[in-house]
């Protein structure tokens, strides 16, 4: 392990009774990069993060963060990090002021928490809202509070889980500008994520994770390029989705034929137009109605979607297949 | 940004002997949770409702038909036994208040702070000890209303409210195992009732032991709240009643509830 890398996860194993909530994931955060940890629900990136904040102890593996070994020194790696979870955790009951300096206190900032406090206010635009009780704040107000509640150490590496889930695009907007203002000064930071287009956005690395691995990583690019270079997208009737993907999936047995949330089938594409000739044709034969028909560049969506049609066969836990 | 360097952490931040920090921590969430149970007044007053309508059941409907040992007025017999009812229930809201934080992930964020392990605890059962003087003093002005009176002193009854606190903080650490225990603060409600509702009555807090049938007896005289309601009884009234044994007695169980509750609830803390 080099002192240049932030954050270090090596096979990390953790069992809830009989579901491996991570099953030997690795990966390396580099210094003042940003990783996002990208999956769906369920696949271990919220465990990952516990263990490497100190919350859960993990069966096997090891892990360091800002150079400290997670197991062998928990305090010493609480000092150097921050941690803002998917629900936002802070206290509905105080001010956003009386929570950053409770939080400043508690990391023990002495007699600079007060100043702390009304630094991040300014910075998180909270200050008309500073000595409001949080329960009247709204969903971005908070996430902004907690973001800021998980700055108040100045970490050395931050933490954020689903920093967004459940925000109004809107809000979704407004922090991610705030996020990038953060590691455009130099923080390095874990971001785990549902959503492709935060991960391609915020993040300088994806990790892609499934059922407790890691099943993919690289820069958004280099994963855009394992599918292929282009995609084709195919809409068809719904009635006759098996038969087209019957009939698309011999056309590039190195792909599988994935299907996004709005019914679209999509397919790696490696000769381009030629390709869609073939596709149309294949089609054709095959009876199926042709909606539309389109090439494209992979979106992080093409990419996870081919990523997890792949990996899930080889599952035999998968319970989330619906 | 030269302001943002002198505030962030420096090197000296965490000098200091564990057991000084863990006082400072614990100070600063007990403060954190007084601010907490002081704006939200409703639960306050929920908390008080209750044992008022006990007072008011126990004096007026029930009263009549028990009578206190002795020349003792049943009215002072009762209230000193309310006081520890109420105190006993409040523990309740020590794991109600601890299961809210779980499930909201403040504890996450404390636990991912590198604060000392046992203030997030310690800053409960602490606030609450300050809630359960409040609530005691709000219970002496109701019962001097429906005509209760101290009998022995002022020391005497200074000391009762001190081994009421001292039992209320005793047993919060039950709320707290409870709180930390259960899923979610409406399963510690729940959960509550069967356990502590059946304690709270087989004990000397309404009704004379000597009035219950032996097998009853047997298990009315070691509840640890028949021996705190005793000593309580001794102090606040006097004669009759006798504080010797029942103090000892009752200072050994809290004792014990504590060499139990504690690690139990410290344990159980680090593993959620």
């Amino acid at each position: 392990m080099t002192d240049d890398l932030a954050v270090v996860a090596e096979d990390l194993r953790v069992t809830y009774g009989s579901t491996r909530a991570l099953d030997g994931v690795s990966f390396a955060v580099p210094r003042g990069t940003v990783l996002g940890l990208l999956g769906p629900n369920g696949a271990g990136k919220t465990t990952a993060v516990r263990v490497l904040t100190t919350l859960l102890r993990p069966d096997s593996g090891r892990a360091q963060v800002a150079g400290v070994d997670v197991l062998a020194d928990p305090s010493g790696v609480r000092r150097r990090i921050g941690l803002a979870g998917q629900y936002a955790a802070v206290d509905d009951n105080l001010t956003g002021r009386e929570n950053l300096r409770l939080f400043g206190t508690l990391y023990r900032l002495r007699h600079r928490a007060d100043a702390r406090a009304d630094e991040l206010l300014e910075r998180f635009d909270l200050v008309d809202a500073a000595d409001r009780v949080v329960k009247t704040y709204s969903g971005g107000m908070r996430r902004r509070l907690d973001l800021a509640a998980s700055l108040v150490n100045a970490p050395e590496v931050l933490f954020l889980d689903e920093p967004t889930t459940g925000l109004d695009p809107r809000s979704r907007l407004g922090l991610w500008d705030v996020i990038e203002d953060l590691v455009g000064g130099g923080t390095t930071l874990l971001l785990t994520t549902q959503y492709l287009e935060e991960a391609d956005r915020l993040a300088d690395r994806i990790a892609v994770i499934d059922h407790g691995r890691v099943i993919a990583e690289g820069t958004a690019d280099e994963l855009k390029d394992r599918t292929g270079g282009q995609v084709l997208a195919v809409r068809v009737p719904r009635e006759q989705t098996d038969d087209a993907r019957r009939a698309l999936a011999p056309l590039n047995p190195a792909d599988e034929v994935a299907q996004a949330d709005d019914g679209t089938l999509t397919l790696g594409a490696p000769d381009g137009g030629e390709f869609v000739v073939r596709a149309a044709q294949a089609l054709r034969e095959a009876g199926v109605v042709l909606d539309e028909i389109s090439l494209r560049r992979p979106t992080l969506d093409d990419v996870f979607l081919s990523l997890t049609a792949r990996a899930a066969p080889d599952d035999p836990n998968d319970e989330e297949a619906a | 940004m030269t302001a943002e360097t002198q505030l962030r952490p420096e090197a000296g931040d965490h000098e200091g002997s564990d057991l000084a920090w863990a006082v400072r921590d614990s100070w600063a969430l007990t403060k954190r949770n007084l601010r907490t149970i002081a704006r939200q007044p409703q639960l306050l007053v929920f908390a008080t409702i209750q044992p008022v309508i006990f007072i008011l059941l126990f004096r007026y409907v029930f009263g009549g038909a028990i009578s206190a040992p002795g020349s003792i007025d049943y009215v002072n017999y009762l209230l000193t036994g309310i006081f520890v009812q109420t105190i006993t229930f409040a523990a309740i809201q020590t794991g109600i208040g601890l299961s809210d934080d779980l499930s909201k992930g403040i504890v996450d964020r404390f636990k991912s702070m590198p604060l000392s392990r046992a203030a997030v605890l310690a800053g409960r059962t602490g606030a609450d000890l300050v809630r359960n003087f409040v609530v005691i003093l709000v219970m002496i002005v109701v019962g001097y209303a429906v005509g209760f009176e101290f009998t022995n002193g002022v020391a005497g009854p200074v000391l009762a409210i001190g081994l009421l606190l001292a039992w209320g903080f005793v047993f919060s650490w039950v709320g707290a195992f409870l709180g930390l225990a259960l899923s979610s603060p409406e399963t510690v409600q729940a959960a509550s009732f069967p356990t502590i509702f059946p304690l709270v009555f087989a004990s000397s807090i309404f009704v004379p032991v000597e009035t219950m049938p032996g097998w009853l007896q047997a298990f009315v005289k070691v509840n640890p709240i028949t021996l705190v309601t005793d000593s309580v009884r001794a102090l606040a009234l006097g004669e009759p009643f006798e504080l010797l044994p029942h103090l000892a007695w009752a200072a050994v169980a809290m004792a014990l509830i504590l060499a139990v509750f504690v690690p139990l609830s410290v344990l159980r803390y680090r593993r959620t």
